[in-house]
């Protein structure tokens, strides 16, 4: 919606901007593109090369992933920090709570229990 | 100079004195924030089948790891596809405020395009690890997997759907408000897809390679 012409205190929409212009539009969805192509070349090539040391990569992909959603939030979705989006952050950052709880609660719970578990032989010999 | 300075800050109490009783938001602002709503539980959905493949992923039962069955060549034109794909769809959505109908209809017509043929890829990388003897019942890695691929597939199909009955309803019915509302709609949905796949490919194929 081009409604630059109203106060900062009305909300926006999520995926709505306030640009007027055609050509800064644009601008923002190439530089956004420009920009996930660059993280996922470099997660692409990360994950296939042997010049780093190799129990980084795993960390270093998903650093790239997590900076590339952020990309993708800012230049596609155009979810910002100004005041006419406070209620669209505040939703996302609940739902991210709950992604991260989710995520790292069944890690940390599954692999606990695993570590706790006996090895398979011994089961079998404590049925006979 | 000091009233300009007053509109360029948007946290300027002079500002937001002048706006208070402004009644309730506009529907495109409730409709959206109800979508985003909806899109973040999808999200938190997906998270769960995300927590489901890290936990089974080594649970192989004797039968192919990720790193034999994974095509990363595949896996890059099938991103690619759906990177493009988000930027045609915003050249869509801009398209739509400027209420061009031409540019708008092949946007989509692209957007599709690209769409489809993620789907055709991953068709084929479905069928061809079935026919391997690599399905989903082979081990709970591999369920895991197709649930979570397949589900994001899923997305990507029903996107295609309503991405089409938006292209005909713009057709029969122009720009009305509410055609808007909806195409600000898909053009969230769309985008929220393209991030999923972002963790998909981090995650399952890529980490999946490695390992």
């Amino acid at each position: 919606m081009r409604d630059a012409e109203l106060p900062y205190t009305h909300d926006v929409a999520p995926g709505d901007e306030r640009h007027a212009s055609v050509r800064l539009r644009v601008l923002g969805y190439v530089v956004g593109l420009a920009l996930a192509v660059l993280l996922t070349a470099t997660s692409f090539f990360i994950a296939g090369t042997n010049l780093v040391w190799q129990p980084s990569i795993p960390i270093a992909v998903i650093v790239l992933a997590i900076a590339q959603m952020g990309v993708h939030l800012v230049f596609f979705l155009h979810i910002t920090t100004g005041p006419d989006n406070t209620n669209n952050v505040m939703a996302l950052a609940f739902g991210l709570l709950i992604v991260l709880l989710v995520i790292s609660g069944s890690l940390w719970i599954m692999a606990n229990l695993n570590q706790n578990m006996m090895p398979m032989d011994q089961i079998v010999q404590m049925q006979r | 100079m000091s009233i300009a300075v007053a509109h360029d800050d948007p946290t300027h109490l002079g500002v937001l004195a002048k706006v208070v009783h402004e009644g309730p938001a506009s529907k495109r602002v409730v409709t959206g924030y109800g979508f985003w709503i909806f899109l973040l539980s999808d999200i938190v959905m997906f998270s769960c089948f995300f927590a489901a493949y890290a936990v089974l992923s080594g649970q192989t039962a004797g039968g192919p790891t990720g790193a034999q069955l994974f095509n990363l060549k595949s896996v890059a034109i099938e991103t690619a596809c759906l990177l493009l794909s988000s930027f045609t769809c915003g050249m869509a959505s801009i398209a739509a405020e400027e209420r061009n109908r031409f540019w708008f209809q092949v946007a989509m017509g692209v957007t599709c395009i690209f769409g489809l043929a993620f789907l055709w890829i991953e068709f084929h990388e479905f069928a061809d690890l079935v026919a391997r003897g690599a399905g989903p019942s082979r081990s709970a890695f591999l369920s895991a997997f197709f649930t979570l691929v397949g589900c994001h597939g899923g997305h990507v199909s029903a996107g295609i759907l309503w991405l089409l009955t938006m292209m005909a309803q713009v057709l029969a019915k122009g720009f009305r408000a509410d055609i808007l509302r909806r195409l600000l709609c898909f053009a969230l949905f769309w985008h929220a897809l393209d991030i999923i796949w972002v963790a998909v490919f981090s995650v399952v194929y890529l980490l999946g390679s490695a390992a």
